[in-house]
């Protein structure tokens, strides 16, 4: 398999910004398969078979003595050590990375010796993962998307900005806790820009907000298309699905379909809607199935209102 | 009180906007609970820290987050901080004991 070699013609700046970046501990595997010193190659080798992999670390009380390769195996399967426990057989000249190191230390690593694979150590020598070129693969291309993702949400379609009049739409992915608030934070600096009262402010800020992370949240990505007049500020977040099954219940404050990981970070808490519904003037929802979700806010510029 | 006034009570983590004001606080875990109840220059006494809670902190206008029980903070976190001008303290108390520190600094 072939990896991105740093220095051999000129890899894209926005990979070699990745790979200095990342960490090693972002990309290796951490759910480790390992052996014992005391297993015998022929164990090991059924693990090998099982588990699709071709390199087993022999690991004690987190604490890595040695790794046993499909070369070792072949060697046993000749020697006739087969056997044999693996602490007579396995290589212990190994080269191990630092969890903290940055990626493309690593992929030199990988380059500099020939092992399909490399254990990770803590700082305080504890095995936490393993690296495979593999794991660079799969990282690099996850980290590349989300990039795309990003890049799309910053093309912002911009057809009108003066005084104040705006026309944007902005694209909220799903699960992009990454640019989450980036569409409020910009609507809330050109009022801000424009001398707009803080109050009014902070109820346009609220509802755009509310409705960008229930679209980072629950959907499965939208646009939010924000048009600011002298008189009002309107906020559409216009989502591609799945649908809300019970409006009237998603309304209601407390009530959430969120999960628990969404829940751990402070979102989810059933007040998305609501809070969106108290800050507006004008305030409508629609929803199905198969058109996804609809939500039109309208907030006056000169009118003030209670929970602002 | 100005952000400054925090600095011996809490662990400095950023201080981008020193002279800003605290003038409340607002302790919850929620965004949503702070997105609709905190109010300007009151500081966030939370556990969440990830980057999200800056954005939910400068969009009401909040002039500082304190990160209780000594939570580890992502680097992408302090970032935002930086830019959005929210002063960053941490310590290694509860959101109780936070709370109740604040207080005593505000009536000092």
């Amino acid at each position: 398999m072939d990896i991105v070699a740093l220095g051999s013609g000129n890899p894209p700046l926005l990979i070699l910004e990745l790979l200095i970046r990342l960490k090693v501990r972002e990309v290796m595997s951490t759910h480790l398969i390992t052996a014992t010193r005391r297993d015998t190659l022929r164990r090991i080798q059924n693990i090998m078979k099982e588990m699709r992999i071709t390199g087993v670390p022999i690991v004690e009380h987190r604490r890595l003595f040695g790794l046993v390769s499909i070369d070792d195996i072949i060697n046993a399967l000749e020697n006739g050590t087969i056997e044999e426990p693996a602490e007579k057989h396995m290589s212990t000249h190994m080269v191990v990375l630092d969890e903290n190191m940055p990626l493309s230390l690593a992929i030199s690593y990988f380059r500099k010796f020939s092992f399909g694979r490399f254990p990770v150590l803590n700082k305080d020598n504890e095995i936490t993962g393993i690296l495979t070129s593999r794991d660079i693969n799969v990282a690099l291309l996850h980290e590349l998307t989300l990039e795309l993702d990003r890049m799309e949400t910053r093309t912002v379609t911009d057809l009108k900005t003066d005084d104040l009049h705006m026309f944007k739409v902005y694209h909220v992915g799903k699960y992009d806790f990454e640019n989450a608030g980036k569409a409020s934070t910009d609507i809330k600096r050109f009022l801000k820009n424009r001398g707009v009262a803080a109050s009014i402010i902070r109820r346009v800020a609220v509802a755009a907000y509310e409705l960008e992370m229930n679209q980072v949240v629950h959907s499965d990505g939208g646009t939010i298309t924000c048009r600011i007049e002298p008189a009002y500020t309107e906020i559409i977040a216009q989502d591609t699905g799945p649908g809300i099954d019970n409006v009237d219940e998603a309304m209601k404050e407390g009530i959430t379909t969120a999960n628990e990981w969404i829940q751990s970070m402070g979102f989810g808490a059933g007040m998305g809607l609501p809070n969106a519904k108290r800050v507006a003037n004008e305030f409508h929802i629609e929803s199905s199935r198969e058109e996804g979700t609809k939500v039109r806010v309208l907030i006056r510029l000169n009118e003030q209102k209670e929970g602002g | 009180m100005k952000c400054t006034d925090l600095t011996g009570e809490f662990e400095v983590l950023i201080l981008p906007a020193p002279e800003s004001e605290v003038s409340g606080g607002y302790t919850s875990d929620l965004l949503s609970d702070v997105m609709a109840h905190a109010r300007q220059n009151d500081a966030l006494i939370t556990i969440q820290s990830h980057k999200n809670t800056v954005a939910v902190a400068a969009l009401v206008g909040m002039s500082a987050i304190i990160l209780c029980n000594s939570r580890p903070v992502p680097d992408d976190m302090a970032e935002a901080a930086a830019q959005e001008d929210i002063n960053l303290f941490r310590t290694p108390d509860n959101q109780f004991e936070t709370s109740c520190r604040l207080r005593r600094l505000l009536d000092a």
